[in-house]
């Protein structure tokens, strides 16, 4: 229940398409160091050219760009969002009851204004260590159904369910194949599709496939910034379409796959801005924008009765295809 | 001038010439396709009407070929009454990957004959009445895009409307990447309005048939109250090389199989070809009788059929 005090914030990675800006600030910052007149002279416009550069940058981010960003390993994790949201009520709930706690996906009972909550989602670790606990947030058959348990613990004390999304797909093991991934994720779209309380879905950094769709059923999708929602990675795509993995960045463009291109098909409700850059250059921003669209949400889907909740949740859904008359 | 590699050519052509179907006379090139053909799996000659009155399973080694969705409504059905045939596809993401995604289209609707990869309808089957969906590999490898989505949603809708049981005959690579998360969406539009299929109390029957992966197996594939599955078919979520290179071993040679599924508790029954038929006219009758769900008349009239007694 107490949280512990982060020690100081490490440095942070900085990616491939960032390293200009990285110069221009060293070179600043070397140059800072020195005190002439015409050297901070020069610095004030070092400065500009630097706002300029980053404006540009980061402004106009590829496809593939917000794919690295998305997947930044600093980037704010499942649990760490869980903990800024309700720092002082967090009640992590394990297991499927059928003989697993598939860590992949963590999940449990939080406080959001004052009301309970139940919060769920994958986790990628920060660590190897933390990593190899929760599988890369690949899950099994079993993370879908403790998370199919946990919604129906919801429903049965009429509290909204938040999920968070932010995952390569589900783990493409031979245990999940003996286990029914296939029937557990189709279970839950099926089940959270006419779950009688509010669902709020997230999607934080990568959302792939079912594996993403298995806890993704919700009367609201929001994304971050720089988020991505697809049908197959752009890496998998790639190698079969194009036959050659080395064409994930033509695949990330193709594909569409970006929070402002789903907000634009109507299947992304709303995109929530991160810090400059990317939500690892600060988390605490990034998870007070994401409590404010929550709480945002809930208002307005509290207001429904069930009946309207899961009406404007099927309908959501029934509306989205693209089809053709003849 | 005739090279000495021709030459070892034509004599092995002409030392190879096709006789007909009696083995009686020569044939050409020509005409031999029309009537032989092979089994894929075992190599053994058959005629095409030999394989075909044999329902496309090899009569000597049991092997289930792939059939079209035409051919399978044929098979399964008496009477088929088809709905929305005119939807056709679209391209909202203006695909390209090797080749345009129209340009697939066209080609797989001239190869398939198909406008996309589901037929959808109202069939007869002896006495039992329901709606009937029926995928087709031969469109883009069966892919699930909005048209797929949209006509199995829309035949389940016709199945709440007319109190009809839902049975749909899966063959499919998963979702069409060419659609983006179009495609994804309609997991999620198939598999919700058969959530309302489930609150009425509607039966829905899957028959998985190979091959059935990915998007369709984690949605309607596998939300039947009663899965069957084809002898012989591979049905899984993920692809088997994808899950060989992800844990860097072999996979058992029957791994994903039909039977292997039905024993990790995954498939009901694993069925010969030769049994669909009566299997699915027994079972929606039984539950039929129990649940005391029948068609409604408006259905039973497409096919003029005396209404059932209800007791």
């Amino acid at each position: 229940m107490t949280k512990t005090k982060e020690k100081a914030s490490p440095k942070i990675q900085s990616l491939d398409f960032e390293k200009p800006l990285i110069q221009l600030k060293k070179q600043i910052a070397d140059l800072e160091k020195e005190s002439t007149l015409d050297v901070r002279e020069n610095c004030q416009s070092l400065r500009q050219q630097l706002a300029e550069m980053e404006a540009q940058l980061y402004e106009q981010l590829t496809p593939a760009q917000k794919l690295q960003i998305a997947r930044h390993p600093q980037r704010p994790n499942t649990l760490e969002v869980i903990q800024g949201l309700s720092p002082d009520t967090w009640f992590e709930l394990h297991g499927d009851r059928m003989g697993k706690d598939d860590r992949a996906i963590v999940g449990g009972v939080i406080e959001l204004d004052g009301k309970p909550a139940m919060i769920l989602g994958t986790q990628k670790g920060r660590s190897m260590k933390e990593n190899l606990v929760h599988n890369f947030g690949m899950a099994n058959p079993e993370g879908y159904r403790k998370a199919l348990r946990l919604f129906q613990h919801a429903e049965k004390f009429k509290m909204p369910v938040i999920t968070l999304i932010d995952t390569p797909g589900a783990y493409p093991g031979i245990e999940g194949e003996q286990h029914a991934i296939g029937h557990a994720i189709a279970l839950n779209i099926r089940e959270m599709s006419r779950l009688n309380v509010p669902i709020i879905s997230i999607v934080m950094g990568e959302a792939s496939s079912g594996g993403a769709l298995g806890i993704g059923i919700s009367n609201h999708i929001y994304m971050l910034e720089h988020a991505q929602y697809t049908v197959i990675s752009p890496e998998g795509c790639a190698s079969i379409l194009w036959r050659d993995a080395s064409f994930a960045t033509t695949a990330a463009e193709a594909l569409k796959i970006t929070a402002q291109d789903l907000y634009r098909f109507g299947i992304c409700d709303a995109v929530i801005e991160e810090p400059r850059g990317g939500a690892h250059y600060n988390p605490e921003v990034t998870i007070a924008s994401i409590a404010q669209q929550i709480h945002l949400g809930l208002i307005e889907l509290n207001a429904l009765d069930i009946e309207t909740l899961k009406e404007q949740r099927f309908q959501k859904y029934r509306q989205i295809g693209a089809v053709g008359n003849g | 001038m005739m090279s000495l590699k021709n030459w070892f050519e034509q004599r092995r052509k002409q030392s190879t010439a096709h006789l007909d179907a009696e083995g009686m006379n020569r044939v050409e090139d020509a005409q031999y396709a029309k009537i032989w053909t092979k089994c894929v799996s075992c190599d053994a000659q058959l005629t095409k009407t030999d394989l075909r009155a044999n329902l496309n399973v090899c009569p000597k080694c049991g092997y289930h070929h792939r059939i079209s969705a035409k051919r399978r409504i044929k098979q399964l059905t008496d009477a088929f009454h088809e709905l929305d045939a005119q939807l056709s596809p679209l391209d909202p993401l203006h695909f390209t990957d090797t080749e345009a995604y129209t340009v697939r289209q066209a080609d797989a609707e001239k190869k398939s004959k198909l406008k996309d990869a589901v037929i959808t309808g109202i069939a007869k089957t002896g006495q039992a009445i329901y709606a009937l969906a029926v995928m087709d590999f031969g469109y883009m490898g069966g892919s699930m895009g909005s048209v797929v989505g949209e006509k199995i949603t829309r035949a389940a809708e016709k199945s709440l409307a007319y109190n009809l049981p839902l049975i749909v005959v899966t063959a499919s690579g998963g979702a069409r990447m060419q659609e983006g998360m179009f495609s994804l969406m309609q997991m999620v539009k198939t598999s919700a309005v058969l959530g309302r299929l489930h609150e009425r109390g509607l039966l829905y029957i899957t028959l998985l048939t190979e091959p059935t992966y990915g998007g369709v197996t984690a949605s309607y594939g596998t939300l039947g109250d009663l899965i069957l599955a084809e002898e012989g078919a591979r049905i899984g979520f993920a692809g088997r090389r994808v899950i060989e290179q992800t844990i860097r071993q072999k996979l058992p040679a029957d791994f994903q199989t039909a039977s292997y599924l039905q024993d990790y508790g995954q498939v009901d029954m694993v069925l010969h070809r030769h049994d669909l038929r009566q299997t699915l006219e027994r079972l929606i009758l039984l539950h039929q009788a129990s649940s005391q769900q029948y068609p409604t008349k408006k259905a039973l009239t497409l096919f003029n059929h005396e209404p059932v007694m209800v007791s």
